[in-house]
């Protein structure tokens, strides 16, 4: 019943027999402990549990683990390189970004996301590409400025 | 005191361990051979329950156990409420359903199994034959006969109110005109983004139960279930470890946290239940849900005589922790920003087949807001005078304060002119109303809507709530010189550990990575209240400066014993005891540690050196009150001191909001032109914060003027259970807001803080809908109901 898969998260190659039916969210929290990527809703439409596959934003909800089998995956864990935060991460502590912080790491994935397509997006640009994030509690306002900080840090624009 | 950090905007120190995703929500917490739990709810509104066949599920893979209402009725005690009112009928709300369920989500059984997966399947074998019953879905048809859902009560009728002051008839009859309007506030979910979660587990040798729950109230839930499943208080310790927003919705003491509490002791295992979303929609609390009727009454000038409020209250099915004392803060709040000499609230609070109203984000204000802004609007739209005009015309003047209302309040202290001066001028107000007429004549609709609310924080005098209104804080310097503040309120987003670091590190002379702020843990931290109410800061964050300020007295004794010097000739500055002469000289800012890390030697700490010092560092101090080798007479070992706030008054934050859309003729939909913001919240420790919260606060205000409403359907369905009907706000669709803000401290609390945290929910929505109402006035629109929704907007422009 259970499938062989082979994943790789965060630069670590991980084996498993996993039964198919289970998620990736759960794979990462249950399986590898990685808890960070969070389950806000089943339905795909808060964005919390968004980590990147092959260097693609996806809902790690709504896809099961054996799906990923051969792929690369990376987490909130695993963004920061060498212990020093991404950009947006950067961004999302200087401009107040987060307060309970549950939304946030799939928020910050998303992020992220939007700025590797599009190093400068302009204001509009940015908030409809977190519109698949939910956020109850800052009203939006200063992860887009969040978001802006990090393009200017990543453009070199200061 | 210096204030080097408070009024500062300094970053988060909550924010590392959340960005890197490495932060522990209750999920996250893991513990050996823990079981998982599932629920099986009622699928019907309103029916009797035959039978419950758990058989196949107990013979399923992985299920370990299966409760139902009769493995608990006699063990676990009844889901409290706190809301004490005169005549208030109170159902018997047990943990899992008895004889009937009365609404969708009722819990029935707790399906216990070695996974949270095999939990979920069983789910689906337990079988439950209902046999249905009449529903009642309507407030209105629940106050005026038809089913009784409790047959014990005769009525549906939980409780009725009246309150105010000043003689209403007279007051209408003596006005030049009387306005009425029937206005809905619509039942919200809250929508944590992190839904409830609970992990019990049983210490059967020590006998102590330790519960980890998503909550807002740690000490309050450590009371309420150790009295609802019988265990000692002492041997019950309730952990808020990461909290994923609240909004209220944590306010509470729910089912869930006394059966998976209770269970772990029947299996002597850690047990865990992470609601999923459609649980949380179904059976974590609603906000508002109030269909009103206001009556207000003006002279021609514009000047108010007297307001009525007869409002129906859907309660829901049963009460959860304050569902019943929601309305009577709607009926606080009815003076809004104004002179009103008479004000009678009628109150009918009914059951219906839903799930219960509580306090979400505002709790009763932005009901009272909203009434009295739309009131305000018609009054205006009735005379021809401006909005803002009328408004300010019925202002108290600063003057006026404390001001008395005919709810029975002090307002503390206010300048409500000055805010509304300044956001009109923050949106060029003349010359926007200009724009508009320009626009009508060309056929565009643009309106402008106009919010001058206050409301009330700091939640509260003892004598006006129901379990104590007070808090508290414990703060120690350590021997090495750090500082660790325990507070008895309980932060989850809004930033305490950072803001009550400012203020302690400013009020120590200490530097801010020094100081450490806890809470949510009732085995660690002194008993407390908790977060809501827009309460931490203004009540919690003065319990901490008081106890700091105790603190101080017992340093400033033992600083002069060391020193050899008169108490009354040593000053505190920077962080630093030192005799007045000396004063001028001794340095400030950053003190070194006292012991640095990795440097202590073996075994003993270092003796202070204070041979030919003129001045000591509280942290030497410190250091020296722990050795506790030469300590002037009578003085206790260690340097920590306790305080429980017990604030005087409420406090009365408040602002103007102004918000300019159009409305697109083709589609009904609206464009934000400009939303600008004026709010006053007194003393302001770190304004970055004080901006997160309007903003949240703002959209969650939009959402209700927009989009969000729990909708049940005539048969007690709920048709909006996921995030898929509930629509929350996204970024794309709000609109960017300025703020700015004015200072008028509180004499209330020495902080001279009000508090933030509800300010934007309750000051927003009549702004937006008076915007959409305004732009719609060439269409005779005087009024819309919440959500206002692009086909109601647009069937009113196409009709």
């Amino acid at each position: 019943m259970k499938k062989a898969i082979s994943i790789d998260v965060n630069g670590v190659t991980h084996e498993n027999e996993v039964e198919p039916r289970l998620l990736l969210v759960h794979y990462l929290r249950d399986v590898l402990g990685l808890t960070g990527t969070h389950v806000g809703c089943e339905t795909s439409l808060c964005g919390a549990c968004t980590v990147f596959i092959d260097g693609q934003a996806v809902k790690s909800c709504t896809m099961f683990a054996v799906q990923a089998n051969g792929s690369s995956v990376k987490t909130i864990e695993g963004l920061a390189t060498n212990g020093d935060l991404h950009p947006v991460q950067e961004g999302f502590w200087e401009r107040h970004g987060l307060q309970c912080g549950y939304c946030t790491p799939g928020m910050i994935m998303a992020s992220a996301q939007i700025l590797e397509r599009n190093p400068k997006p302009t204001r509009e640009e940015i908030r409809h590409g977190l519109d698949g994030n939910l956020c109850r509690c800052t009203g939006y306002q200063h992860i887009v400025e969040a978001v802006e900080y990090a393009s200017r840090k990543v453009s070199g624009a200061g | 005191m210096a204030t080097k950090y408070v009024g500062q905007r300094i970053k988060r120190t909550e924010d590392p361990r959340l960005i890197k995703g490495l932060a522990h929500y209750v999920d996250d917490i893991r513990l050996p051979d823990t079981l998982h739990v599932a629920f099986v709810r009622s699928v019907y509104a309103h029916a009797r329950i035959n039978s419950i066949d758990t058989s196949a599920a107990l013979k399923a893979p992985g299920v370990v156990a299966v409760y139902t209402g009769k493995d608990i009725a006699e063990k676990i005690g009844p889901v409290p409420c706190a809301g004490a009112l005169p005549g208030l009928k109170v159902p018997d709300y047990r943990v899992l359903a008895q004889d009937k369920v009365y609404f969708v989500g009722h819990p029935i059984a707790a399906v216990v199994a070695t996974d949270a997966y095999a939990a979920r399947d069983a789910v689906d074998l337990v079988s439950v034959d209902y046999e249905d019953l009449p529903v009642v879905v309507d407030v209105e048809a629940a106050a005026n006969g038809g089913p009784v859902i409790y047959e014990t009560f005769g009525d549906n009728i939980a409780y009725k109110l009246t309150a105010g002051e000043g003689d209403i008839e007279a007051a209408l009859g003596s006005a030049d005109r009387v306005l009425k309007q029937r206005i809905v506030h619509q039942r919200l979910a809250p929508i944590a983004m992190e839904g409830r979660g609970v992990l019990a587990r049983y210490f059967p040798g020590e006998g102590d139960l330790t519960l980890w729950s998503s909550t807002q109230i740690p000490h309050l839930m450590r009371t309420q279930v150790a009295l609802m499943i019988g265990i000692a208080e002492n041997k019950l310790r309730v952990i808020t470890p990461e909290v994923g927003g609240g909004f209220g919705s944590k306010l509470n003491v729910y089912a869930e946290e006394a059966l998976l509490s209770w269970i772990s002791m029947q299996l002597n295992k850690p047990v865990k239940w992470i609601e999923t979303r459609r649980e949380n929609i179904q059976a974590t609390i609603h906000g508002r849900g109030q269909v009103g009727y206001v009556e207000i009454g003006c002279k021609n000038d514009g000047t108010l005589t007297g307001l009525r409020y007869n409002v129906f209250a859907d309660l829901g099915a049963y009460h959860q922790l304050l569902t019943p004392a929601i309305p009577t803060l709607t009926g606080l709040m009815l003076s809004g920003a104004y002179k009103i000499p008479a004000i009678q609230i009628n109150v009918t609070a009914c059951f219906t087949n839903k799930m219960a109203t509580d306090a979400y984000r505002g709790a009763g204000r932005p009901e009272a807001t909203y009434v009295v802004e739309r009131a305000l609007d018609l009054v205006a739209a009735e005379l021809g005078i401006d909005a803002a005009e009328v408004r300010r015309r019925n202002f108290p003047a600063p003057s006026e304060f404390p001001f008395h209302t005919a709810t029975g309040l002090e307002y503390d202290s206010g300048d409500y002119e000055t805010a509304l001066n300044n956001a009109q001028a923050m949106i060029g107000y003349a010359k926007l109303r200009e724009e508009q007429k320009k626009a009508r004549a060309e056929g565009r609709l643009i309106g402008i809507g106009i919010s001058t609310y206050v409301e009330i924080c700091a939640l509260g005098p003892s004598q006006a709530m129901p379990a104590g209104g007070w808090e508290s804080a414990t703060v120690r310097i350590d021997p090495t010189g750090t500082v660790t503040v325990l507070t008895g309120a309980s932060p989850h987003g809004q930033g305490q550990e950072t803001s009550f670091a400012q203020i302690a590190a400013d009020e120590l002379g200490v530097d801010l990575n020094d100081v450490t702020v806890i809470h949510g843990d009732t085995g660690i931290v002194q008993y407390g209240i908790g977060t809501f109410g827009s309460r931490a800061t203004a009540v919690g964050g003065t319990a901490v400066l008081v106890a700091i300020q105790k603190l101080k007295e017992k340093a400033h004794k033992i600083a002069a014993h060391m020193l050899k010097s008169e108490a009354s000739s040593l000053a505190f500055e920077g962080g630093r005891y030192s005799v007045q002469a000396a004063k001028a000289a001794a340095a400030t800012g950053t003190s070194e540690p006292v012991v640095p890390v990795g440097e202590a030697p073996g075994g003993a700490l270092p003796e202070p050196q204070i041979e030919g010092k003129s001045s000591l560092t509280i942290q030497e101090i410190a250091l020296a009150a722990h050795i506790a080798k030469d300590l002037p007479p009578d003085t206790e070992p260690g340097l920590s001191a306790t305080y429980f706030y017990e604030p005087k008054n409420f406090t009365f934050p408040f602002g103007t909001h102004i918000c300019a859309v159009e409305v697109d003729r083709d589609t009904g939909d609206l464009k934000f032109l400009r939303y600008v913001a004026v709010d006053d919240c007194g003393k302001v420790i770190n304004p970055m914060l004080v901006d997160g919260q309007l903003h949240g606060g703002i959209v969650q205000s939009l959402g209700q003027a927009l989009f969000e409403e729990v909708v049940y359907d005539e048969q007690g369905q709920l048709v909006t259970g996921t995030l898929m009907d509930y629509a929350v706000p996204r970024a794309s669709q709000i609109p960017w807001l300025e703020l700015d803000r004015t200072e008028t401290p509180s004499p209330v609390n020495p902080l001279g803080v009000k508090g933030v945290g509800e300010a934007g929910t309750i000051g927003a929505t009549p702004a937006i809908v008076g915007a959409i109402v305004d732009a719609l006035a060439p269409f005779g629109v005087k009024h819309l109901d919440m959500p206002v929704k692009p086909e109601a907007i647009w069937k009113i422009v196409n009709a």
